[in-house]
């Protein structure tokens, strides 16, 4: 059942890449307004990946990166990723923290924290949009985080997708700072019984 | 013209010396490594779930502890080795994430490392040194012209099993 995901029309997906647009987009004003930069954002990519692959998208399975990790409650439960290179979660650090640029070279808890927090603050926004959008009570869990390899962060997502199939649909929108600074992904990865619910509340379903 | 051959998530792959079998960042998978000291034929598999039978869809057995093994076992012996000389090492099952209330999917990590503990045991391969557990990833090699199977970590050093 899960692999309905591969039979999914065009404007199906046209209708999942602006779910993605309208979570990105507020995120990304949410986390312009915390920095006080400009950001800059991709239009949203939807893809149904084979598991194995969706690593690649930020860089293959063993990129460094940090991963703030949030379920999504409601009734269309899935998860939420933001991901972002090591050094982009340093510069963040630096920055909400009051250093100077380079400073930061390891976490203390107090720097996790802010990550953290940074990474409620996005996923309450893009849910708060996607809640919107298709008229679903979408609310997050609290966040966890973890600096590690890609693969092993986006672990934790695929296995729980790899009970259902053997694909994953996955939303995924890039960010930049006009001085690239930082740049990073917002990842909505829907459970695969979630994506029914979701073509319904915005009219797609056929 | 030893190759290194790629291991992807819920994949397998067999090979012999001189050879090296790699999977990169493994989270909660576990790494299964298979090799035959004589012959220097092994395979390495990178499994995601513990038990094909739990599972709605079960289309990639490379996904599943309990599937996969038994392909990968039958493939290298069919390049050579034997099977009571086969021993195993293992690698990954850790937990990524740590939230207050831990549910059962969170602990799919352990739950892989068990698994697949418990397939080795029914099917009498010996497991030989095991590195699992914790909350980080590991990138997996298994060297086939030694055996040696080297577990690299981010910021826990590295270890050859």
């Amino acid at each position: 059942m899960s692999e309905d995901i591969l039979k999914l029309s065009p404007l199906q997906l046209d209708a999942l890449r602006e779910i993605g647009n309208v979570g990105a987009g507020n995120a990304a004003t949410a986390l312009s307004q915390l920095i006080n930069q400009k950001i800059d954002m991709t239009v949203p990519e939807v893809s149904i990946l084979p598991l194995g692959e969706v690593p690649e998208v930020v860089g293959g399975p063993d990129a460094m990166v940090a991963g703030v990790y949030l379920r999504v409650f409601g009734p269309a439960p899935g998860s939420i990723l933001f991901l972002l290179p090591r050094e982009s979660a340093f510069y963040l650090v630096d920055m909400l923290m009051g250093r100077t640029q380079g400073e930061t070279q390891l976490l203390n808890s107090m720097d996790e924290s802010a990550l953290m927090e940074i990474g409620n603050i996005l996923a309450g926004a893009y849910l708060n949009a996607l809640s919107h959008f298709t008229k679903l009570t979408l609310l997050p869990s609290i966040p966890a985080l973890a600096i590690d390899m890609a693969g092993a962060i986006l672990s934790v997502i695929l296995i729980q997708i790899g009970q259902m199939g053997d694909h994953a649909l996955v939303i995924e929108t890039e960010f930049t700072t006009d001085n690239d600074g930082v740049k990073g992904h917002f990842f909505l990865i829907p459970d695969p019984g979630s994506l029914n619910t979701i073509l319904t509340a915005i009219g797609v379903k056929e | 013209m030893a190759e290194l051959i790629k291991v992807g998530m819920a994949d397998y792959k067999v090979g012999r010396n001189p050879d090296s079998l790699i999977s990169y960042g493994l989270g909660s998978c576990v790494g299964i490594a298979l090799f035959d000291p004589i012959t220097k034929v092994g395979g390495l598999a990178h499994i995601m779930l513990p038990d094909s039978t739990q599972a709605r869809s079960a289309d990639n057995p490379a996904k599943f502890a309990d599937t996969a093994l038994p392909l990968m076992l039958s493939e290298i012996i069919k390049m050579g080795a034997v099977r009571s000389r086969i021993t195993a090492k293992i690698a990954g099952g850790a937990q990524m994430f740590t939230f207050t209330n831990t549910t059962d999917i969170m602990r799919v990590g352990e739950r892989n490392a068990e698994a697949v503990r418990l397939i080795l045991k029914k099917l009498e391969i010996r497991l030989v040194a095991e590195d699992t557990g914790g909350n980080y990833g590991r990138t997996v090699e298994l060297k086939l012209d030694t055996g040696i199977f080297r577990v690299k970590t981010i910021d826990k050093g590295e270890k050859e099993l």
